[in-house]
């Protein structure tokens, strides 16, 4: 699924690598804490295996492409079998929270019979059956990101990537979005999660793996903060 | 398909002064494009009219001559007919369509009717006029034999081509052409920076919706092409203008006003107008198709 050998990531004009020979293997169905702390590498990880960006040494492979030397035309071909979350959600502010699900459908040619089947659906998994015609603006943060992840998984993807997705909630309404979050996983989609919520990792006692100024420093099953 | 079309039309309205612009930019360079290959065409056509008519002149000596070039003074009818003979011997009549011979009488009456009312008129008399073979050429551009053939041949004072004169005047012509080409390239140049430019703003106003699109993997093209059509549309107006406005200089000014005070000369048309339309709107068409994917293409890379 994501396999990933002694990869680097100097940034031009940095002093020392963001990445310093990372190496991490994820199988199918896996559910994976990426935890450090601040700049410690963990959404340059994420970036190289959504192929934002390429390592300076080593080889990056997720669902069965090579990351480093995939041609650059074949990559958003790529990210449809993928989806990701972020801390700020990243909605169109002037879509509703169905045309913003439709709008990732559409925009790599889904045909309107599947958006206008699959779009309710979704809305319905995440919770919002009943807010489908409100802007993102008129949600609150947790709902927010709820239609974040229904435009993740719309496409049921087989990787789902989250870049810190409680960074902006409540301690309440995280625990909604990780409930959300297991659920995805249980339907078999690997997720891989960067996070700062120490309460959250240690509640779900998933695969640990700790980041130290770019270097993997712990990788442990069942692990805590 | 729907989709890309309602973007197109929003990024044309959040850009509207940016797009009113670029309409008036590719408007302006390529009425001037389509102004200097109509000065072309032109050219080419009064150099067709009037190399064709072009002859040489072969003046014999008359009695005011340089003594330098007519030692013998006036040619004598006996020089005369020897320069009328070779003329006519086989190894120059292959090259010669028809020549006449003008005498002083029939010169005066020329010079008389070309510089009527001029005060030289007055004071020039006959006997100071050259008597003249005048002949024309089957190629016009084979001039120089008969300039090889006749030159220092006793009794002959000069001999001319008159595409010598004409050349000097399409010399200019070609040269203020040329500048017009010049400035248009230039003008291109300048529509092509802002049509980049335009792209660039539009791509930064909708950097959210790029973000987007790219995360979830819609197609590079997909992305671009909302951009293209963009620059695409704004220039074609442009270009139409531009191509009216060209067809308007030939109706309106070339053959309405040009054309009915020097009737003797034949100007471009239409025709030619409907030949230079297509070539501005194909021209503004590729400029922007080009000048924005380059621009979208290099805003989005990564
Ligand atoms: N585009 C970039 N150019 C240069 N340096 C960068 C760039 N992105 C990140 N860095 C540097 O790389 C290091 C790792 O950054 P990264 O964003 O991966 O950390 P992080 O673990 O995600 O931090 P946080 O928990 O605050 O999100 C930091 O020192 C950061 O300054
Ligand atoms: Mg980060």
């Amino acid at each position: 699924m994501i396999s990933i050998a002694n990869a680097s990531k100097h940034y031009k004009g940095a002093p020392k690598p963001a990445l310093n020979n990372v190496s991490l293997e994820v199988e199918k169905g896996d559910f994976v804490f990426l935890v450090g702390a601040s700049g410690s590498g963990k959404s340059s990880l994420m970036r190289l295996m959504l192929r934002e960006d390429v390592p300076t040494k080593g080889s990056v492979h997720v669902l069965g492409e090579n990351l480093v030397g995939i041609p650059s035309r074949r990559v958003p071909f790529f990210r449809r079998r993928l989806g990701v979350v972020f801390q700020d959600f990243r909605l169109l502010p002037n879509k509703t929270v169905a045309q913003n699900v439709a709008f990732s459908l559409e925009v790599i040619g889904k045909s309107q019979g599947f958006i206008q089947e699959s779009v309710p659906d979704v809305l319905r998994l995440v919770g919002l059956e009943g807010k489908a015609d409100r802007l993102p603006s008129e949600l609150s943060g947790g709902e927010q990101q709820r239609v974040a992840l229904a435009r993740a998984i719309v496409n049921k993807p087989a990787l789902l990537l989250a870049d810190e997705p409680t960074g902006n909630l409540d301690p309440a309404t995280s625990l909604d979005i990780m409930s959300l979050i297991e659920r995805i996983n249980a339907s078999g989609t690997t997720v891989i999660m960067a996070t700062h919520d120490q309460s959250i990792v240690n509640r779900l006692r998933k695969r640990v793996v700790e980041l130290r100024d770019g270097e993997i420093v712990r990788d442990e099953i069942g692990g805590s903060y | 398909m729907k989709l890309v079309f309602s973007e197109v039309a929003q990024g044309l309205r959040r850009n509207l002064s940016m797009v009113i612009s670029v309409i008036l930019v590719t408007f302006l360079s390529l009425t001037f494009v389509g102004t200097a290959s109509l000065l072309q065409m032109q050219i080419g056509q009064m150099k067709n009219y009037w190399y064709d008519r072009a002859q040489v002149a072969v003046y014999m000596c008359s009695d005011v001559s340089a003594a330098d070039s007519c030692p013998q003074g006036k040619a004598s009818p006996d020089l005369l007919e020897r320069v009328k003979e070779k003329l006519e011997s086989p190894t120059l009549s292959v090259y010669i369509d028809e020549y006449y011979f003008e005498d002083q009488q029939q010169a005066y009456k020329t010079f008389q009717d070309q510089f009527e009312g001029n005060a030289v008129a007055q004071y020039v008399t006959a006997d100071q006029l050259n008597e003249t073979f005048w002949v024309k050429l089957v190629d016009s551009t084979k001039s120089q034999i008969i300039t090889e053939s006749f030159t220092g041949v006793a009794g002959v004072e000069e001999v001319r081509d008159q595409r010598s004169y004409l050349d000097q005047i399409f010399s200019i012509l070609n040269a203020a052409s040329i500048a017009a080409i010049g400035i248009a390239v230039l003008m291109l140049f300048s529509a092509a920076l802002l049509i980049s430019t335009t792209i660039r703003l539009s791509a930064f106003s909708r950097r959210r919706e790029l973000g987007i699109m790219r995360l979830v993997g819609a197609s590079n093209f997909y992305i671009q092409l909302p951009f293209i059509l963009e620059g695409v549309f704004a220039s074609t107006v442009g270009s139409i203008f531009a191509g009216l406005a060209v067809l308007g200089i030939v109706q309106f000014f070339v053959q309405g006003y040009l054309a009915q005070s020097l009737p003797f000369t034949s100007f471009v048309g239409l025709t030619e107008g409907l030949i230079v339309f297509p070539i501005l709107i194909g021209v503004g068409i590729v400029l922007a198709a080009f000048a924005s994917g380059l621009a979208i293409r290099r805003y989005l890379r990564i």
